[in-house]
């Protein structure tokens, strides 16, 4: 019977037992998954379970199994980005973030279904099909990083990580009524991490609390010398959470709570500020704005990078390669068959974004936006601690309900992006259920203070009740 | 004189130099010594493109180029930036060219060469740095190829672009250009010039004012003033039979030595430049300083020098300070022998040799040249004995001593040549009387005589000059 376990939980269980059964028995609650959850298993995962039994690891991991999203290189595991065009793709390296979790004694279990290229904000266009949502299988469960927060949330792993470029690990960790954050941009390298939009993604942990949050932040974020945007910044995390949240003070971004709210996540969200209050915190409301600018410009940034970076998947070095009489014929016939129709989508928008003649129009204005959007978080961080707000203006949708018509899809993401687009961290934590599906709060703060917003989630955590209502199927 | 230029000729050059003595490339510590390696030996997942890998830069290889940039003359930008140039095509792993783009890291330079007519100023619009392709071998010829393989080892490789002003007015200055900015490199020791694709070329030319072409695919110096000469024959006579010039590029096929239309504007590419997301602007005018101070002594100051320190001839010192290396070794020489006779055994004599030999000054020793003009000067050997022992060491080996010995091309010693000298004008009276009435040519004869006689090692002049002493008498 797959369960909620955290990492201390764990722990414990492979005191009493072993590594090595605690590690058999996800892959065996793993095997009776509903949710398409996994994309692959990684057959090793019981045998490094095994080893950290019999070299008595003793990282602050061991043993600890974890998730990783299709699009974070593992050495001799397929990495595919849930695309056909990266069918076969073994990558020959471990991305940074994989070799930190190996060291502290990690067991990976496996990859976790996403949206194409994390492209998508539902997991619905994963050449594998969709993965469900635990709560409700005829839901999505969000996206890009759906698996990665469906497996956490359906039990199948205790812990996960996901990117997040748009929303991408806070979108999903909403919808499946986990914790996500998105670190701060340079927090943790992005060496291995297939790109999708270099400049706005990073990679971040999804689990069923805060403090396995603060406990895998402690182990992948950090330099590395290998990605120059990565910044040495100190990464402790867990002291901090036990501090009150006495005196913070929280800003109410009022564009967060206008437009296409539904009317039961607005109320859950000033529930949930009224807790912050009676702890101790105050708000105020504050503006940011710009934000009605962020979604196009995210959108023209995110696109115009990805039709650079999919550049390379031409059939020549390594995953599908379709037939043709010459390169560019077997270049291009591979590219029709191997991107789906988002992704090619996406790529068309950014060629044309970056063409001769609009680039001025589009991608330099979109960069001039993004720089007003910075400031607007600037301008408000600089008068209060945190920024509150739902991640996402709806519960999870049905599958099939929107990604018939993009632009409404794109809209979802209208809390999520401005995030992205200024760099700052910020996490979404369970804050009630609306129609019976969970619903996020969305927590921001300033660059490199992932503390401050972990310590607000983790004290709203603890004097909350949200978190304890598990999907159905899940004790 | 000054050199009108009829055609109005205008030649501007973009040299791609390959930073080959850097030790790792530059976005990966992938090694740079590949040249004699299998294919795909060096490569890593950053210079492979492989998914989720990202770039870091090589700080020497930013040194590298600060210092070249000093030495074209150009003023370093305070902060550089890397953009991405797209376009598709097998050699390329990443689908696009991480290069540098309305930031490069120097620009508004100059050299000057050795014009039609003097010296001319040849200014340097930019440089900046790329990285470079793979390379494509085909298998069989290029026509009825059975397969393309792709070999990576030069992938992520850093290159300088040194980009000029149409500056050049025949491909004579096109050639000195090159030749120049070779001789700064080699002096700045930042590449290997004889690697395979160390320096490529591609040209832009125009004439009578004209729209400008460019040509790409010249591999060689020599190819460079091919390709411009049957470039500008090409315009000339195309529009001498009524036709225009429309921009475009054109391809040299260097084996048949003329210039193919690959592409017209119309077809050009759109790179679709922005800004490499995974590098962040790189501050470099902090650096200028320090590596100021690296900056060896260039081509232009060394040769100014020798003319003064050595009091020798500004076509000598040019010629002494083209090559580092023949630089080095003619100060070397200096040090033992006389500066101005130095000057003519190196940089006429000796080069000479070499240059026909295709070899380069390492193929001789600073000693040996030391005692052959040692040797010349105490008077034991003839001009034409040394000579014939440089050309000796060139093609068969050995020492100068021994060469001597074997060849006994030491002078015969005075007192032989005036008994010759003696013995031939008492052999040979009516030569003597002929000379004496007048007859100029009859001391060829009696010089004959005395050569025979010495079996040769008499210097030929001196022994011309004693007789006719000896005739005065
Ligand atoms: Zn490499």
């Amino acid at each position: 019977m797959a369960a909620w376990t955290d990492i201390s939980g764990i722990r414990q269980k492979i005191a009493d037992s072993s590594a090595e059964e605690v590690t058999a028995s996800y892959i065996d609650i793993i095997g009776k998954s509903k949710i398409n959850g996994f994309t692959t298993l990684w057959d090793e995962a019981i045998n490094v379970a095994r080893d950290i039994d019999a070299n008595s690891h003793d990282g602050p991991l061991a043993g600890v199994p974890i998730a990783i999203k299709e699009n974070i290189s593992t050495k001799g595991i397929s990495t595919t980005c849930s695309s056909k065009i990266l069918q076969g793709y073994v990558p020959p390296y471990d991305a940074h973030v994989i070799e930190r979790l190996k060291e502290a004694g990690a067991v990976i279990l496996g990859k976790t279904n996403m949206d194409e290229f994390a492209m998508g904000t539902s997991t619905e266009s994963s050449y594998y099909g969709p993965t469900l949502n635990p709560w409700d299988p005829s839901r999505v469960p969000g996206g890009s990083s759906g698996g990665s927060a469906a497996v956490v949330a359906a039990g199948e792993a205790p812990v996960s990580l996901g990117s997040d470029t748009g929303g991408s690990v806070r979108c999903p960790a909403a919808f499946c009524g986990t914790v996500g954050l998105k670190p701060t941009y340079g927090c943790i390298s992005r060496y291995g991490l297939i790109s999708y939009a270099n400049s706005l993604e990073q990679i971040g942990p999804l689990a069923t609390n805060v403090a396995d949050i603060a406990a895998i932040m402690e182990v992948v974020a950090g330099h590395d010398p290998r990605d120059s945007t990565s910044i040495n910044k100190e990464n402790t995390y867990i002291d901090a959470l036990a501090e009150g949240v006495e005196g913070m003070r929280i800003g109410v971004p009022e564009e967060y709570l206008s437009h296409g709210i539904d009317e039961k996540v607005e109320k859950l969200v000033w529930d949930s500020i009224h807790t912050f209050e009676d702890l101790g915190a105050s708000y105020e409301n504050v503006s940011l704005p710009h934000t009605r600018y962020a979604l196009a410009a995210y959108y023209i940034i995110a696109m115009s990078e990805a039709s650079s970076n999919l550049a390379r998947f031409d059939g020549t070095r390594y995953g599908f390669c379709a037939e043709g009489d010459n390169w560019h014929l077997m270049a291009s016939k591979t590219r029709a068959e191997g991107f789906g129709a988002e992704v090619k989508r996406r790529i068309l928008l950014g060629t044309y974004a970056l063409s001769a003649g609009y680039q001025d129009k589009y991608y330099l204005k979109a960069l001039k936006v993004r720089t007003l959007v910075k400031q607007d978080f600037e301008r408000a961080l600089a008068n209060v601690d945190v920024l509150m707000g739902p991640t996402m203006p709806t519960p999870a949708f049905r599958i099939g309900e929107k990604i018939g018509d993009p632009l409404s899809l794109y809209m979802s993401d209208v809390n999520t992006v401005p995030i992205n687009l200024a760099g700052v961290p910020s996490i979404s934590v369970p804050c009630g259920f609306a129609d019976n599906m969970p619903v996020g709060l969305q927590i921001t703060g300033t660059h490199f203070d992932e503390k401050t917003i972990m310590k607000a989630a983790y004290n709203f955590e603890q004097n909350t009740e949200h978190h304890k209502k598990r999907p159905p199927e899940v004790a | 004189m000054v050199y009108d230029n009829p055609d109005d000729v205008k030649i501007g050059l973009e040299v791609h130099v390959q930073l080959n003595k850097l030790k790792t490339k530059l976005f990966c510590g992938c090694s740079t010594d590949y040249h004699n390696s299998d294919p795909n030996s060096h490569v890593c997942p950053v210079c492979l493109g492989l998914p989720g890998s990202l770039p870091v830069i090589n700080e020497r290889a930013v040194e590298f180029a600060i210092k070249i940039g000093l030495a074209l003359n150009c003023s370093i930008v305070e902060q550089t930036q890397f953009h991405r140039k797209n376009y598709y095509y097998p050699d390329l792993p990443k689908g696009f060219q991480t290069t540098q783009y309305d930031y490069p890291i120097a620009g508004n330079g100059k050299i000057v060469i050795e014009g039609e007519d003097g010296e001319r100023v040849i200014r340097i619009t930019r440089a900046h740095m790329e990285e470079d392709p793979g390379r494509l071998q085909h298998i069989g010829n290029i026509e009825r190829s059975k397969g393309t393989l792709i070999n990576y080892n030069r992938s992520g490789m850093a290159l300088i672009e040194i980009v000029s002003e149409p500056d050049m007015r025949s491909p004579k200055e096109a050639r000195r250009y090159l030749d120049k900015l070779r001789s700064i490199l080699d002096y700045l020791d930042v590449f290997n010039g004889d690697l395979e694709g160390a320096m490529r070329v591609d040209a832009n030319v125009s004439v009578f004012n004209g729209q400008r072409v460019e040509v790409k695919n010249i591999s060689s110096f020599k190819g460079a003033e091919r390709a411009l000469l049957y470039e500008i024959m090409r315009q000339k006579n195309h529009i001498r039979r009524g036709g225009t010039i429309t921009m475009e590029t054109r391809h040299f096929d260097e084996a048949r030595g003329v210039t193919l239309s690959m592409r017209t504007k119309e077809e050009e590419h759109d790179y679709r430049y922005f800004p490499e997301p995974d590098l962040v602007p790189l501050r470099v005018a902090d650096r200028v300083p320090e590596v100021i101070k690296t900056l060896p002594e260039l081509p232009d100051a060394k040769k100014e020098r020798f003319m003064k320190e050595y009091n020798i001839a500004d076509m000598h010192a040019r010629a002494l300070t083209i090559e580092i290396k023949v630089a080095n070794f003619y100060e070397e020489v200096v040090s033992k022998v006389d500066p101005k006779v130095a000057a003519v055994w190196v940089a006429d004599i000796l080069k000479g040799e070499l240059n026909y030999r295709d070899l380069t000054i390492d193929a001789f020793r600073v000693e040996d040249i030391v005692d052959v003009m040692e040797l010349v000067i105490a008077n034991s050997i003839t001009e034409q004995s040394g000579v014939e022992i440089i050309r000796t060491v060139l093609d068969h080996g050995g020492k100068p001593q021994d060469i001597i010995n074997k060849k006994g091309l030491l002078k015969v010693e005075d007192n032989i040549v005036a008994k010759a000298v003696e013995e031939a004008i008492a052999q040979n009276p009516e030569a003597v009387a002929d000379y004496r009435a007048g007859k100029e040519k009859s001391l060829n004869f009696i010089v004959g005589k005395v050569m025979q006689k010495t079996k040769g090692r008499a210097d030929a002049r001196e022994a011309r000059e004693r007789l006719i002493e000896k005739l005065k008498e």
